[in-house]
């Protein structure tokens, strides 16, 4: 199964980076953990993200659409970067996680969520649905 | 580490050091069913302790140093009877008494020196491709026998006793839990990609049986190829499998439709193309040509297959490149598979007329006398030629002669059509 791995943002790391000893050594930490996801298999991709200051969300409401820059307040909630696993099962992703080592010099959340699998549109998509989501796919590659 | 760890916990940890576990337990003794044993024995252990101590910051360590005393333990029961026996105990008693630290590097296999001779062994030339790959999924996969046997279509007391010999293959003729060096290397790393080849293929081309993909295996064969181009970045044939099977593994939604029928490549939604796995294995197949190994095999399938991941819609198809490519895995490759494709290759690039002149000279090949493929292709070409009578009596010997129910309807299918 395939799974995404969020770094949760911290204040710290809203901050953007700033090089430091401690900095540098939690690269060195994070390349091997890298590797060690190469070496087994699970890593399909990631990356880093930049601060939110750097960012734009576009707020929906009915026909409205509006332009916030940011930086965002959430900034628990924020995503500081990601990965892309695949894995057996979520536990094998916790234990993977549970590996990893600390991503923020404070306290801080990795999430882990599967995405949806063929199977599980299955019964929750109806035909006619599905059928028009073709139909776009059809005009998008005949582009 | 978190305390009181749940069963699912450990087994969750279990299974990623596995491999690695068995890797170096049968380099030590030298024989792949103890190894395999006492991995297991290390996870009971492990069952027992770990909810009360929690799990150790080293698992795969701590699972290597419970195993080792658990041979240690075997073989001085044993020496009551060989002295010869007792010698080996001392020196692995002697080898415990590392530090915490040494002990900790030396099992943690950072090269993945270990984990590599054990695939080497279990894809070794002296077992049948088959056995090679049931063995593989066993050690390195951490399959159990049912799921292999479910994977193969095959049942559990035929792949157990598979397995049974293959591991007695091995000790008979003494194989080494080593990566081969020199000459020998080329040869046996053939053998490796061959059975990773062979467990994909078994997926993603189901010979038989009421599916047509068996994504497990597909799955198992990616996580293969994607450990073996880790551990061994240089090898341009290694990339070449991996993005070969990257790509082809980018169609597995694509290639079946709702009903379950096959989708051929050209009728395809390509929006149901995964991209990812596309730009996975683009960027292997550039790293395995940068390498120099253009001409290998596996790096030819590999550029077939990106030259369809590459093209937007089926008209955008290069087929001139890909009949170009024909050409060349013709001659490093020589086979009747290979100049089928190449005929439909040449069908595609220069029209149906080209197609069947080929087709019409590998007919008599004895490896395709009942290899529907040929039939099919036959009738593709006499189809498109107008020949409606003759494409669709070739349709319908392509159906009788496959194995598989959706690619029987869809075959037949292609014959009704023949004669609206």
């Amino acid at each position: 199964m395939r799974v995404m791995v969020f770094v949760k943002a911290t204040e710290d790391s809203e901050q953007g980076m700033q090089p430091s000893p401690e900095l540098s050594q939690m690269f060195i930490d994070m390349g091997k953990f890298n590797e060690e996801l190469v070496n087994a298999g699970v890593l399909v991709a990631g990356d880093g993200l930049k601060p939110s200051s750097f960012g734009k969300r576009v707020a929906f409401d009915g026909p409205s659409r509006t332009v916030i820059d940011g930086p965002f307040a959430e900034t628990r909630e924020l995503v500081a970067g990601y990965w892309i696993w695949d894995v057996k099962d979520m536990d094998e992703a916790v234990e993977w996680v549970k590996r990893c080592p600390n991503p923020m010099f404070g306290p801080s959340d990795i999430e882990i969520r599967p995405f949806y699998e063929m199977e599980d549109f299955g019964d929750v998509i109806p035909d006619e649905a599905a059928a028009i989501h073709d139909g776009v796919g059809e005009k998008l590659a005949n582009r | 580490m978190a305390a009181d760890p749940s069963h699912r916990a450990i087994e969750a940890v279990f299974r990623i050091e596995r491999a690695r576990l068995i890797a170096s337990l049968a380099r030590m003794t030298g024989d792949v069913d103890r190894a395999e044993e006492l991995a297991q024995e290390a996870l009971l252990i492990a069952l027992t302790d770990w909810p009360r101590s929690g799990v150790p910051d080293r698992p795969g360590a701590w699972l290597a140093a419970a195993a080792k005393r658990r041979l240690i333990d075997g073989v001085r029961h044993r020496s009551m009877r060989e002295r010869k026996h007792a010698e080996i105990a001392r020196e692995l008693a002697a080898d415990q008494e590392m530090s915490g630290e040494a002990v900790g590097a030396a099992l943690d296999d950072p090269l993945g020196d270990e984990l590599l001779g054990l695939i080497f062994a279990a894809c070794h030339p002296v077992i049948s491709p088959e056995a090679r790959a049931a063995l593989t999924l066993r050690l390195v996969g951490g399959l159990t026998t049912q799921e292999i046997a479910r994977a193969f279509l095959s049942n559990e007391a035929t792949i157990a006793a598979r397995i049974t010999r293959a591991k007695k293959a091995i000790g008979k003729a003494g194989v080494q839990f080593a990566v081969p060096r020199g000459a020998e290397l080329a040869e046996r790393l053939g053998s490796v990609l061959e059975v990773i080849y062979l467990i994909f293929n078994e997926g993603y081309a189901a010979t038989a049986g009421p599916s047509l993909v068996r994504l497990p295996l597909c799955g198992e064969a990616q996580r293969l190829g994607r450990i073996l181009a880790a551990l061994m970045p240089d090898q341009p044939d290694v990339l070449g499998l991996l993005a070969l099977v990257e790509i082809q593994s980018s169609r597995l939604a694509a290639r079946t439709g709702p009903d379950g029928r096959f989708v051929p490549l050209t009728e395809q939604n390509r929006a149901r193309w995964d991209q990812l796995l596309i730009r996975r294995g683009l960027a292997a197949l550039d790293r395995a040509e940068a390498l120099g190994g253009g001409d290998g095999p596996y790096v030819l399938q590999a550029a077939l297959a990106a030259c369809h991941a590459r093209a937007r819609t089926a008209d955008a198809t290069d087929w001139a490149r890909i009949a170009a490519l024909y050409d060349r895995l013709g001659q490093v490759m020589p086979s009747p598979v290979v100049a089928l494709n190449r005929a439909v290759a040449y069908s595609m690039a220069f029209g149906p007329d080209a197609g069947l002149r080929l087709v019409d000279e590998i007919a008599d090949a004895a490896l395709l006398r009942n290899y529907a493929p040929l039939p099919a292709a036959r009738g593709d070409f006499l189809f498109r030629a107008g020949r409606r009578d003759e494409a669709q009596a070739a349709f319908e010997a392509a159906a009788a002669l496959t194995g598989n129910e959706r690619e029987r309807a869809f075959l037949l299918d292609r014959a009704a059509a023949c004669t609206r």
